[in-house]
């Protein structure tokens, strides 16, 4: 295959393709809040020249500045993750009566399997809903595409789009063909058209019946649209699929006929009867709900979906090849070995507060980020974990569940991006309604969860201009909070001590424990000093194992060799530092009655 | 392995690198002419969790994903990662595998063993079993960064494509300023290895 000389190939993941077809498209103003797995497309799409791009404190406030940027004529993108777009419904559902005016399009990067969510929900149905239409590219390669045709229908349709991509399609990479800018449309400014922008009730109504106008005259484009597409082969077997599901189609029936999907709704309906009657066999192969297959069968076409094709989790060729021929082919079995789950890091300072709060055995209601780590062995440390923010309205409504009862024995524990994203108003609750909850905010000085993002508390922005770094305990005052109080949770000494102290008191607190992330470039450059442990000190007692440091090693001993170590035989091992895991945070050596952690001399 | 088409399975810790290696390699195979995909898992796998990475290269690639028992390469970071994945191998394929040891968090805390003999239990699997110390290569550099790079250097021997592409694609995807230790590491990766019966 012969490329034009201009025309360049790269191989980018659907994150950065989606990135890149905004760009083509002629985007200028993009805004989202991070979430895996969509965060790499605006942290890729603000590198362009001429660009605005933004985090903002939480999706809702993403697609209002995105759908703003649309109302003054501007080609605008908002990025969430699945789970974000329940936080945006709201200006979601109205957006589609107002239309647009500039390209609008809202990306929904969904996570079949939870690799790294609460939930694996499918946002197909938000389309339904909304009535919006919803492209869905299977591979990079689409993905650039699709964004690039998602502004194009935005605009001639006036609706904004969504486009939906699953972790498979963003964090999966392939070639693309990289195409020019368009150029932005000409800045047209906000004109004023009541009937369009304001939705009164009046105006809604009409904009209603305008909506169902333009679904209808979307469903007569999908039915031409060429990313719907057939491709006819063996009639025996024909499969409707869309998303990642078209590839594993592909790789385990490639003889079979197969009708793909790019467009998630509305659904071509004529084209899919089309379909159905060139084959004896229909099969329906999507991942998570029956969203097609509810369609074909409203259509009265036989067809298998759920009963073979798992709802449940990812699919994969194999599971495709299984369902659809209804044998399974016995492959070796993986090994049983320990697993080796995701942990915080060497010198996290969020496990010092997590081994306090252990300690103290309190029920933690918890909440979105790294710190949910903590609920893992040995720290233990959470108790609940719900959505963005849950944490304070779960804790309070604990707390006012049992009353008096509860005071000493509930806190609710949050990070930083997470209390700006939907904290404030919880706390603004606990306040308003006389409560006593004790919060403790996890100020590490970025989104660390999804790769270390500026947040509204770092000073920095997207495009790193320096900008007014916001106040956490002047904020938590401002709403009625008397008590806060900031602590280093890598002293856990006193950060036990405050805690103590605050858990009884019988109005509401707030406690930031602050210390910067690991992973922040200006910590990594410091240098510290690291720590090891003394072998002719250590007694085997395991206290520090207990802070679950990926750092701390247990060297088990058989009675021989405890004895061959001049230990006693009954001695089950001793602890070991690994030099190149250990960050020098200093809260194990405290932990070590016997003094057996110094400073490792060079 | 001069074949058309072929599947490298990609296994590591987090931090180890494993990311930064499939995708100089994912360069290399679309520098030499291949359609290439990869799937990789971000996010809660950064942690010290498992990172596995799935590239695919031939004429034209459909899925993203490898299947259980249909990977030629398996490139190991760790020991035991090598064995939790050694079932993506085809009964053909062969096993590039750091010696190194990681503990896991159920390890280091003493409430489970590191398994033995896993040298042993990975030879079952494969008769085409490659055990290098790339931790020592990458010490031995100054470099304890650039086990990654040594365990890539090691892997290409298996691998159809010409040492220049590897090193093309490494300046491609690497800041400038790293290029020349990752280089050497790639070397004295290649250097690691001789395909037996080659």
């Amino acid at each position: 295959m012969s490329v034009p000389a201009r025309e360049k190939v790269e191989l980018l993941s659907g994150n950065e393709a989606i990135a890149r077809g905004a760009y083509e498209a002629g985007v200028t103003v993009a805004s989202a809040y991070p979430g895996t797995p969509s965060t790499e497309i605006l942290e890729n799409f603000a590198r362009y020249e001429g660009v605005y791009a933004e985090w903002a404190p939480n999706e809702k406030v993403a697609v209002e500045v995105a759908h703003g940027a649309s109302m003054a004529g501007a080609r605008a993108l908002a990025v969430m993750k699945h789970v974000g777009v329940n936080v945006a419904a709201d200006p979601i559902f109205t957006s589609s009566y107002t239309g647009v005016r500039g390209g609008f399009v809202i990306v929904t990067a969904d996570d079949p399997e939870l690799h790294s969510s609460q939930n694996e929900q499918d946002n197909r149905h938000y389309a339904v809903a909304a009535k919006i239409p919803m492209l869905e590219p299977s591979d990079s390669f689409e993905a650039k595409e699709f964004t690039r045709l998602a502004f194009a229908l935005s605009e001639r349709f006036d609706t904004p789009v969504f486009l939906r991509s699953t972790t498979r399609i963003s964090h999966a990479k392939g070639a693309v063909r990289l195409g020019e800018a368009s150029g932005p449309p000409p800045a047209s400014g906000f004109v004023r058209d009541p009937a369009k922008w304001v939705m009164l009730p009046d105006n809604a109504r009409r904009r209603h019946a305008i909506v169902e106008e333009r679904m209808r005259s979307l469903a007569e484009f999908a039915e031409t649209f060429d990313g719907n597409r057939i491709e006819w082969g063996d009639r025996d077997l024909g499969v409707i699929t869309a998303g990642v599901s078209y590839q594993y189609v592909r790789e385990a029936f490639p003889e079979a006929s197969v009708l793909k999907l790019g467009m998630a709704h509305p659904l071509p309906s004529r084209l899919i009867r089309e379909f159905a009657e060139g084959v004896s066999r229909v099969v329906v192969v999507e991942e998570l709900d029956p969203h097609i297959e509810m369609h074909v069968k409203a259509l009265g076409v036989p067809v298998q979906g759920k009963e073979i094709i798992p709802i449940v989790g990812e699919l994969s060729p194999r599971i495709v090849r299984e369902g659809i021929s209804g044998k399974s082919v016995p492959v070796r079995p993986a090994e049983g070995l320990p697993g080796r789950p995701p942990n915080l890091c060497p010198g996290c300072p969020h496990r010092g507060l997590f081994y306090v709060l252990n300690r103290l055995k309190v029920t933690v209601a918890g909440d979105i980020g790294c710190y949910t780590l903590a609920a893992l062995p040995p720290l233990k440390g959470m108790d609940t974990c719900v959505c963005m923010g849950a944490s304070l309205g779960n804790a309070f409504g604990i707390e006012k569940a049992l009353g008096k009862a509860a005071l000493g024995k509930v806190v609710a524990v949050i990070g930083d991006s997470t209390f700006l994203h939907s904290g404030i108003t919880p706390l603004i609750d606990i306040v308003y309604n006389r409560g006593f909850t004790t919060v403790i905010i996890l100020d590490n000085r970025t989104t660390a969860m999804t790769g270390a993002q500026e947040n509204p508390a770092t000073g920095r922005t997207l495009l790193g201009e320096p900008t007014r770094r916001l106040d956490l305990a002047a904020l938590c005052r401002a709403v009625g909070v008397d008590h806060v109080y900031t602590v280093n949770p890598h002293d856990m000494e006193r950060t036990e001590a405050v805690l103590r102290r605050e858990l009884f008191r019988g109005e509401p607190s707030v406690i930031i424990t602050e210390a910067p992330c690991v992973l922040l470039p200006d910590h990594r450059k410091d240098k510290r000093p690291v720590y090891e442990v003394i072998p002719d000190l250590c007694t085997g007692c395991m206290a520090c194992s207990k802070l679950g440091c990926p750092a701390i090693e247990w060297v088990p001993f058989t009675p021989e060799e405890a004895v061959a170590a001049g230990k006693k035989g009954s001695q089950k091992g001793m602890a070991r530092i690994n030099p190149l895991l250990c960050d020098g945070c200093n809260q194990c050596p405290p932990l070590c009655t016997f003094r057996a952690i110094l400073e490792k001399k060079d | 392995m001069t074949q058309a088409r072929g599947n490298v399975f990609l296994a590591g810790v987090g931090g180890q690198g494993a990311l930064l290696a499939s995708e100089v390699l994912g360069e290399a195979f679309l520098l030499g002419g291949y359609d290439v995909k990869k799937s990789e898992v971000h996010g809660m796998a950064q942690r010290g969790g498992a990172v596995t990475t799935h590239l695919r290269y031939g004429p034209k690639v459909f899925s993203p994903l490898i299947e259980p028992g249909s990977a030629d390469l398996l490139i190991a970071f760790e020991k035991m990662e090598a064995l939790r994945f050694a079932h993506f191998l085809s009964p053909a394929g062969a096993a590039v595998v750091n010696a190194q040891e990681i503990m896991p968090p159920s390890v280091a805390t003493g409430r489970e063993r590191y398994p033995e003999r896993i040298e042993e239990r990975l030879a079952g699997v494969t008769p085409n079993l490659y055990m290098i110390d790339a931790l020592a290569a990458a010490l031995s550099l100054r470099e304890v960064r650039a086990v990654n790079m040594v365990m890539v250097g090691a892997a290409s021997r298996l691998l159809p494509l010409p040492e220049t592409i590897y090193l093309e694609a490494l300046r491609g995807r690497l800041p400038e300023r790293i290029v020349e230790v990752n280089a050497k590491a790639f070397r004295a990766g290649r250097a690691l290895l001789v395909p037996r019966g080659a």
